[in-house]
């Protein structure tokens, strides 16, 4: 068999965290009850004017200037003309020859290595109703439509067939959404339909520089389904190329339920969108000075952060990696660190609790219910000596659970770390008293017993007793040093 | 470059319109009536004069982000067809 390679890129629709709508001021938060939010301008009713959002003109832009894309000025909005129950207009306002951004570029890593992919446009547009198909019976051959989401601000950002394997796929995800957030300029959840993802892919055989048929997949909800979805596509068409069939240029659906890519039918495919300038949206223009002030708010971006972490925190890249993947992480540290902290103790908290906490609770990093100052706090009780590793691990869960501060928490929990000498001394004489057997092997020079008598001791102690100074307290009674 | 029948009934069809007999003729042959008077505003010269989306003397039009009240359901449904709830009810449309 031939040596295949994929061929992919992305068009990604990204919902602006904007508080109203795109060219109206309905409000766009997610979750209200049906036809609640639209007014006559979302509703597309005759003679009404729809006014653009400074804030998602602004969000859009500060996208395409992070993608090093050149921004036209003028830019101009367009009707894309097309006939469908979500769109109450029967065209949807978008822009396609004068976009906010053109000719731009996205670099990510994969597996270490940097990847660079073109961006060939970023584009404003509003967001379709919902559609909902009923599946009663009595609601047969009806679907309903819910107009809130109508008129939501879309960033359309669309790539060039750059990517060449399911891995860098995957990390050109992760990495775009990484830089919605960062820029905070959308929520980005998938679950929620706030990122879309639709992915171009092709396959031909590896050293060829021309491309094959491409094959557009949609109605793929969560990371997971579109990975599925282009693996499944890859391997069909290479199966096709392989049984001498064609490959059909196609947009084609995910069949959750069974795991393939279906055709659509190809009546609702003969799309001719008769694009042409939107008369009711005046032309945007932007200064030089206006874009250089964007560009002067842009926030460090995933990349120089992860460096900053490596180099002033001296952190393994790793932990760099894993800690400016999500920007609540980063912030996290960032936030931490600056109330007077080592990076290394916050870093080590966040990778091994804080993370196993959040996975198995199934949480967001967004929803992480401890606060920086409340982890400093306890970092502090550690470093003082007042409680121990193992007290610290349960008083950060419980902290973790309840949001109460780790003082309050030591407290009632009655944890105390024993650093003071002379209780401690106590506790030593107690264990050598009963144990003279392996205290006179530790005294005659034998060093392992002592694992057994400082075990002893924290026994004792309900596990309070500050370990490295029961050792020093050991070494020095037996052996006098 | 005359308008075939072809492309009368794809404007049609995308336009959502139903035509009887003998319209889909008599709507070609105006449509190519009209067609032929832009042969003569081809004769301009444009080549110096940049491309014009608008002419109302106008630029960057914006608002402030700041949400509104909405029309209830009711005010909204209003002109619906048909409704289920607060639903607007349209005929099945599902691939």
């Amino acid at each position: 068999m031939a040596e295949y390679e994929p061929v992919i890129g992305f068009e990604i629709h990204a919902e602006l965290a904007t508080h109203s709508k795109i060219f109206c001021g309905c409000s766009t938060e997610p979750g209200a009850p049906p036809n609640t939010h639209t007014c006559p301008i979302c509703l597309g009713l005759p003679g009404v004017l729809p006014v653009l959002n400074r804030t998602a003109l602004e969000y859009g832009l500060k996208v395409a200037l992070a993608c090093h894309c050149s921004v036209p000025s003028p830019s101009i909005f367009e009707r894309k003309n097309y006939y469908y129950p979500d769109l109450p207009k029967n065209y949807q306002i978008s822009q396609k020859r004068s976009p906010i951004g053109l000719d731009g570029w996205f670099e990510f890593e994969v597996d270490g290595q940097p990847k660079r992919v073109s961006i060939i446009d970023i584009h404003l547009e509003e967001d379709a109703g919902k559609l909902i198909h009923p599946e009663e019976r009595s609601a047969a051959g009806q679907s309903l439509v819910d107009f809130n989401r109508a008129g939501v601000p879309l960033l359309e950002i669309v790539s060039g067939p750059d990517l060449r394997s399911i891995a860098e796929a995957e990390a050109y995800m992760a990495g775009m959404r990484q830089l919605l957030l960062y820029l905070d300029v959308s929520h980005a959840r998938m679950e929620l339909g706030q990122i879309r993802f639709e992915a171009n892919i092709s396959v031909r055989p590896k050293g060829s520089t021309t491309l094959g048929k491409r094959v557009e997949v949609k109605n793929v909800n969560s990371f997971r389904t579109v990975t599925r979805a282009i693996e499944y596509e890859i391997d069909r068409q290479i199966e096709a190329y392989e049984q001498g069939e064609r490959v059909l240029q196609e947009t084609r659906l995910w069949d959750e339920a069974r795991g393939m890519t279906v055709a659509m039918r190809s009546k609702e495919e003969s799309h001719d969108y008769r694009y042409f300038p939107e008369p009711d949206l005046v032309p945007m223009v932007f200064t030089t000075e206006y874009l250089n002030g964007l560009l002067a708010q842009q926030p460090e971006l995933p990349a120089a952060r992860r460096t900053r972490f490596i180099e002033q925190f001296g952190l393994p890249a790793y932990d760099a990696a894993i800690l400016t993947s999500e920007k609540a992480f980063a912030d996290f540290i960032d936030a931490a660190v600056a109330l007077g902290v080592s990076p290394k103790a916050v870093s080590n908290w966040m990778m091994g609790e804080m993370l196993r906490l959040l996975n198995e609770r199934g949480l967001a990093p967004e929803a992480m219910p401890v606060q920086p100052r409340q982890l400093v706090e306890l970092i502090a009780l550690v470093e003082a000596g007042r409680i121990n590793t193992t007290q610290a691990k349960k008083v950060f869960e419980e902290m973790f659970e309840t949001g109460r501060d780790a003082e309050a928490i030591v407290q009632d929990r009655g944890f105390a770390q024993i650093s003071d000498t002379s209780a401690l001394e106590a506790i030593v004489d107690a264990v050598l008293t009963a144990n003279p057997e392996p205290a006179a092997r530790y005294a005659a020079g034998e060093d392992k017993p002592l694992g057994f008598l400082v075990g002893q001791v924290m026994r004792e102690s309900r596990g309070q007793a500050n370990a490295p100074m029961v050792n020093e307290l050991l070494r020095r009674r037996l052996r006098g040093e | 470059m005359a308008l075939t029948r072809e492309e009368v009934e794809h404007v049609a069809l995308l336009s959502r319109l139903e035509f009887g007999e003998g319209e889909i003729e008599r709507f070609t042959e105006q449509l190519n009536s009209i067609l032929e008077h832009f042969t003569a505003l081809q004769e301009a010269d444009t080549s110096q004069i940049s491309a014009t989306t608008h002419v109302v003397p106008m630029l960057n039009v914006l608002r402030d982000d700041e949400a509104r009240p909405s029309c209830t359901p009711d005010e909204a449904l209003q002109n619906a067809p048909e409704r289920s709830d607060d639903f607007f009810k349209v005929p099945r449309v599902v691939e």
